[in-house]
Formats: C-alpha cells, sequence, structure tokens
C-alpha cells in the first residue's frame, strides 16, 4: 500500500479502548495513505473509527485507549514510536489537526491572538510583534476582514463559522505537510460548509497540502476529495478514488450509504436504508462486522477476510462484492 | 464597568438596612444587659440610672433609631464594658485578625492549589489516594480539637513553638505586624496551621475537580495538537479555567476567615475581634455586638464585590457582558 509520494502511510493501525466493560477495538488494522497534495476522505458512521484514527496518528489517544499495534510513516519517521518532544514538535507544524466542534476547542478564556501566536511560539523564536503580524495575514487568508483587530476579540465574538476559520487559520500558521480534519464542517450550516469546503481545496492546491478530511457525509467527501476510505467497525472496508467509488460502490456497506445520499437517487425514488443498528463496539461479530445487516451475508463472512485489489487503487474487504457493471 | 459597581453599591445599602434591623431583634432577644451589667448589690435608684445612662429604658424602635441616626454619621455606639467607641475597639484588634486570616489564606491557596493539581493530573494514583486521604482528615477533624492537638504537641510536648499569644510586633511598610519579627513568626504558627488545615483541603479538593473536570475538554487536546508544551497547556490553558471556582470560594471563606476565626482566637488567647465578639456576647455588650456585626457584613460585601470584580479579569465573556450593560 505504501507508495513513494505519501506524505503519510499508516500501516496495521490497532487502536484499543481498555474499559471496564470490555475492550472497545475503536481502530482494528486501519492502514491508509496520502500524498502530497491529495485530499483523503475517511467516511464512516459515528463510532466507526474515524477520530480515533485521526487522534492514533499524532499520539493524541486518551486513556483508556491507547494504540497497540501500527506504524504511521511521517517522511521515513515512525510517528508511533516517537518521544514525547518529538512528536510535540510534529503536532501543529509539521501535521495540524482541526476539530469537529470550533466552539469548544478555542479556549474561551484566552483571546484569538494569544492562541494563535502560542502556537507559532510552540515550534519557533520570534518576537510577539511579527508572530502577530503573520496571524493577521493567515486570518486574511482564510477570509476573515479586518485581521488586526479581530485578533483582540475572544472566541465568543465568533459565530460558529468563523471560530472554524480561525481553527484553519492556526492550522496554516506553519505550513504544514498535512491537515487532519475531523469533522470541521458538521457543526456549521451548509451554506457556510459549502464556502470552507472550497476554500479548502484552494487552499491545498495552493499551498501543496495533503489533507486527510473525515465526515460522515458522502456528499461532503464527494465533492472535496480525490481518494475515500470508507470504515466500519474500526477497518476500512473500501477505499478508492472519489468519484469511481461512489459511482460502483463494490462493498455492500459503501453500497448502503452511497443510497441514502438524496443527491444520488433519482427525484421521488424512496432512499434506501441500510438495515439495522451500528454494531455494538464491545461485542464485533468474526469476520465481517456489516455481516449481520448485510443482505449478501453468507457463513462464509465469518472468517477472517483480507483485503482485495481491483485496479485503479480500488480495494475493499468482502467476499460477495457488487461486481457486475452499472448499479 | 461603573454602572455595575454602582448597582452593586445600591444594593449593598439595601442589605446592610435589612441587616441592621436583624441584628437589632436578635440581640435584643439575647437578653437584658441591665442583669449583667449592673451590680446585684446595687440599689433600685442605681439601677434606674445605670439604665437610663444606657439608654435601656427607652423602647426597642427608638433605640434602633437612635443607633441608625448615629450610624449614617458614621458612629455605631459605645462599648457599655468599656465605655469606648465601638468602631474604635474594633479597628484596633482588627489588624489582628486579618493578619491571622490572610496567613491562613495564603498557606491554603500556596499549599491546597499544588496539591490539588498534582492529584488530579495523576488522578486515582498512590499520590493522589494519599492527598485525597488526608484532605478528608484536614475537612473532617473539628478546628478546636486541631488547635488544642498542635498546642499540645509542639507548645507543650516539644517546646518548639509558644503556646498562646501574639508575641513581639514589628512594623512592614509602616503596618504592624507580627509577620516583622522572628518572635512574631513563631507565635503565628500554630494558630495559622490550625485555621488553615480545613482551607487547605477545600482548595486541594477544588483544584483537582476543576482539574478532572477541564482536562477532558476538546481545547486541552487541541492545545497539545497544536504542539504546545505540557507546562504551557498545565499553567495557562488548564489554570485559567480552575482559577473561577477557586476565587469564588476563596472569597467567601476568606470571609469566614476574617469573622469566624472566632475559636482559633480564643483557643490561642490571640487579640483579635473574634475574642471581643466572644467577650462580648457573655457580657451581653449590645452596642459591642451589632457593631461587629455591621462590621462583618460590610467585609462580607466588600469581598464578594472583589470576587465579582476579578471574575471579569478572568473570563473575558464576563468582562465584555459588563462593558455591555
Amino acid at each position: 500500500m505504501m507508495q513513494d509520494q505519501s506524505v503519510l502511510a499508516v500501516e496495521g493501525l490497532r487502536s484499543h479502548f481498555f474499559t471496564r466493560a470490555g475492550v472497545v477495538k475503536a481502530v482494528d488494522g486501519v492502514s491508509l495513505h496520502v500524498a502530497r497534495g491529495e485530499i483523503l476522505g475517511i467516511a464512516g458512521e459515528s463510532g466507526s473509527g474515524k477520530s480515533v484514527t485521526a487522534f492514533s496518528i499524532l499520539k493524541l489517544v486518551d486513556p483508556p485507549g491507547r494504540v497497540i499495534a501500527g506504524r504511521v510513516d511521517f517522511g521515513g519517521q515512525d510517528l508511533l514510536s516517537c518521544d514525547e518532544e518529538s512528536i510535540r514538535r510534529i503536532r501543529g507544524k509539521r501535521i495540524a489537526m482541526i476539530f469537529q466542534d470550533p466552539m469548544m476547542t478555542l479556549n474561551p478564556l484566552m483571546s484569538i491572538a494569544d492562541q494563535m501566536v502560542e502556537s507559532i511560539k510552540a515550534h519557533e523564536r520570534t518576537t510577539r510583534a511579527a508572530a502577530l503580524a503573520r496571524c493577521a495575514a493567515t486570518l486574511e487568508k482564510v477570509g476573515i476582514p479586518d485581521a488586526a483587530r479581530r485578533l483582540l476579540a475572544y472566541p465568543h465574538q465568533f459565530s460558529g463559522g468563523m471560530r472554524q476559520r480561525v481553527a484553519i487559520a492556526i492550522a496554516l500558521l506553519h505550513k504544514p505537510d498535512l491537515i487532519i480534519a475531523d469533522e470541521p464542517t458538521t457543526a456549521l450550516d451548509v451554506t457556510i460548509q459549502g464556502q470552507i469546503l472550497h476554500e479548502m481545496r484552494q487552499l491545498c492546491d495552493e499551498l501543496g497540502m495533503a489533507l486527510i478530511w473525515i465526515s460522515h457525509d458522502l456528499a461532503v467527501l464527494g465533492n472535496l476529495c480525490d481518494r475515500i476510505n470508507v470504515m466500519y467497525a474500526g477497518r476500512v472496508v473500501e477505499a478508492g478514488r472519489a468519484e469511481d467509488l461512489l459511482e460502483r460502490p463494490v462493498h455492500p456497506y459503501t453500497r448502503g450509504l452511497v443510497g441514502s445520499v438524496p443527491g444520488n437517487s433519482r427525484r421521488g425514488q424512496e432512499l434506501t436504508q441500510i438495515p439495522g443498528m451500528p454494531p455494538n463496539m464491545l461485542d464485533l461479530p468474526d469476520g465481517c462486522a456489516f455481516r449481520p445487516r448485510c443482505p449478501r451475508s453468507g457463513d462464509e463472512c465469518a472468517m477472517e477476510i483480507g483485503v482485495r485489489v481491483l485496479g485503479d487503487g480500488r480495494e475493499y474487504r468482502c467476499l460477495h462484492p457488487h461486481l457486475e457493471s452499472g448499479k | 464597568m461603573l454602572v455595575f459597581i454602582l448597582r452593586r453599591l445600591i444594593q449593598s445599602v439595601v442589605v446592610i438596612f435589612l441587616v441592621s434591623i436583624l441584628v437589632f431583634i436578635g440581640v435584643f432577644s439575647i437578653g437584658n444587659p441591665a442583669d449583667i451589667l449592673i451590680p446585684a448589690e446595687a440599689s433600685q435608684m442605681e439601677r434606674d440610672a445605670a439604665i437610663k445612662s444606657l439608654g435601656l429604658d427607652k423602647p426597642m424602635y427608638e433605640q434602633y433609631f437612635i443607633f441608625l441616626s448615629n450610624a449614617m454619621k458614621g458612629d455605631l455606639g459605645r462599648s457599655f464594658v468599656f465605655n469606648q467607641p465601638t468602631i474604635s475597639l474594633i479597628t484596633a484588634r482588627m489588624p489582628a485578625t486579618l493578619e491571622l486570616a490572610f496567613c491562613a489564606l495564603f498557606l491554603s491557596l500556596v499549599i491546597g492549589i499544588p496539591l490539588g493539581m498534582i492529584a488530579g493530573y495523576k488522578a486515582n494514583s498512590l499520590l493522589d489516594r494519599t492527598i485525597m486521604t488526608g484532605s478528608i482528615l484536614g475537612f473532617s477533624a473539628p478546628t478546636f480539637w486541631t488547635a488544642i492537638l498542635l498546642i499540645m504537641v509542639f507548645a507543650v510536648g516539644l517546646h518548639w513553638l509558644p503556646p498562646s499569644g501574639r508575641g513581639q510586633l514589628g512594623k512592614i511598610l509602616g503596618i504592624t505586624t507580627s509577620l516583622a519579627t522572628w518572635d512574631g513568626i513563631r507565635h503565628l504558627v500554630l494558630p495559622v496551621t490550625s485555621l488553615s488545615l480545613f482551607k487547605i483541603s477545600l482548595v486541594t479538593r477544588l483544584t483537582r475537580s476543576g482539574i478532572r473536570e477541564t482536562l477532558p475538554m476538546d481545547f486541552v487536546k487541541y492545545a497539545r495538537a497544536k504542539g504546545l508544551r505540557k507546562s504551557r497547556i498545565v499553567f495557562v490553558h488548564v489554570f485559567r479555567n480552575v482559577l473561577i471556582p477557586i476565587v469564588t470560594v476563596v472569597g467567601m471563606e476568606l470571609g469566614s476567615l476574617i469573622a469566624f476565626g472566632v475559636v482559633t482566637e480564643t483557643i490561642y488567647a490571640w487579640p483579635g475581634t473574634g475574642k471581643l465578639l466572644i467577650d462580648s456576647i457573655t457580657r451581653l455588650d449590645r452596642p459591642m455586638i451589632v457593631a461587629w456585626l455591621m462590621i462583618t457584613v460590610m467585609l462580607f460585601i466588600v469581598i464578594n464585590l472583589v470576587v465579582d470584580l476579578s471574575y471579569s479579569l478572568i473570563d473575558p465573556r464576563i468582562r465584555l457582558q459588563r462593558k455591555k450593560s
């Protein structure tokens, strides 16, 4: 799976949560890679392990969770075996993160200026004046007008969309190699979401950054991403080029997801629904975790299913894929 | 901001007025000071003369209005026992009380906050459990008991520290205090320790729970994702958020330290206002009690105002809201 031009390559990542009720295998053997200037989407329901994957890459999984296996290759260095100080130097500087809820991620008691300047000073020695000038310039870049004045404000004086722009600006401060965005537009309304998606796409092209965009919204990912990984119960069940994957989903779960997006069905046609409930992460079925909800499953699906390769980067984990042409 | 302070001051005047009525009624219902102040062998004529000179012959409402009109002029009456203005009696003893209270407060913050932060960060570790168990002890042991125990051990048993009194005084920046001399500090150690034991436990537990509440918040994880150093996350991001509940409680506790150091002051024969109050109650020195209570109420009002103002220093949301109003 590892490719030469990859900025980041994750191999066999496993992050488990050791709770009182039992072990939750939140991430259970995830492999993914993202190249320079590429936008990778990670799709899946809540609890499918998308966010934990993102946190694992930067060693930000909190107890009782722990990364128990895997390799995160970033510029030839395995991040998972880094000590705390080396990973700190990478966080925010070379790999930046944007979180889901802009309301909760900025410290309510500190001004925007303080929170931006501290991100710069964590990695570079500069004067406050120089840092402030850079902050203002970056804010302008993400579409916040009158940035020098807005820097003095506090998070509660910004709207949700503006706050997320601030978070994006903080991520851009060091022109990182990779930004990981964990459902950054979920808390925003649709028009703002559209603007931010458009701007992110432009920024990536302009700066040559790689971007991992996590979302449960396939329509958003389809518009934004080059490639999409679909996750289910801690595993990547299907991966491929965005357009191709949405056009011809191979895995029954992906097919279910695509079918439930309004834009993909004809007018008047009822939206399809994936039957059943998301799996209980404490008690996953053997083999394919989607088996109990899958219309095509049989007894053989209880076996461990390896990754199958289809060509043009398409990979999937299924014994009964939709390989017939057309939908 | 000015409007806010002004509104608070007007509210305070109403509160002080209401409290003065309650205090007056309360003090009247304790008993008649004439029975205690006038010797039993005095003749009826002497009795009447004494009652008249103390103003006790007038009905309660009239006494209240006399008190009120004097109070407006800044005169809270004369002590029956000392025959001196009550205010000067209280202010003469206030420095001793304030000294004790502020030292105890300082100790509770300087010891309580670090202990609480350690306990919060190392939650459920052996260290955390030791600190928490210790704080339960500090919480539950009554002041009079720990005070006596401390005297037993360090004064009577080991002869390390003096058992009572205030010791030699000196001047620091023009303020008379026992902190200026070694002898004074030695006299301070035991009363301050026994007074602060409870507060240390309180601040420790408060800090710990604040840390536990703040750590799982998204902005802490986000601060880590920005690559901030741990010291910056702990002392700037987390600590600021923990500070708000601490300021609230410490403000209230400072008032209670000043007003209710009575037990400690009595046991250590500390010449402060608390001891003055107890003495006045046993002698039914009405003006003394009333004046003490009025001053205490004002003290609480001032402290609460300071606490409210310091919120806006810490939390911009409050600061800006007030600016608008």
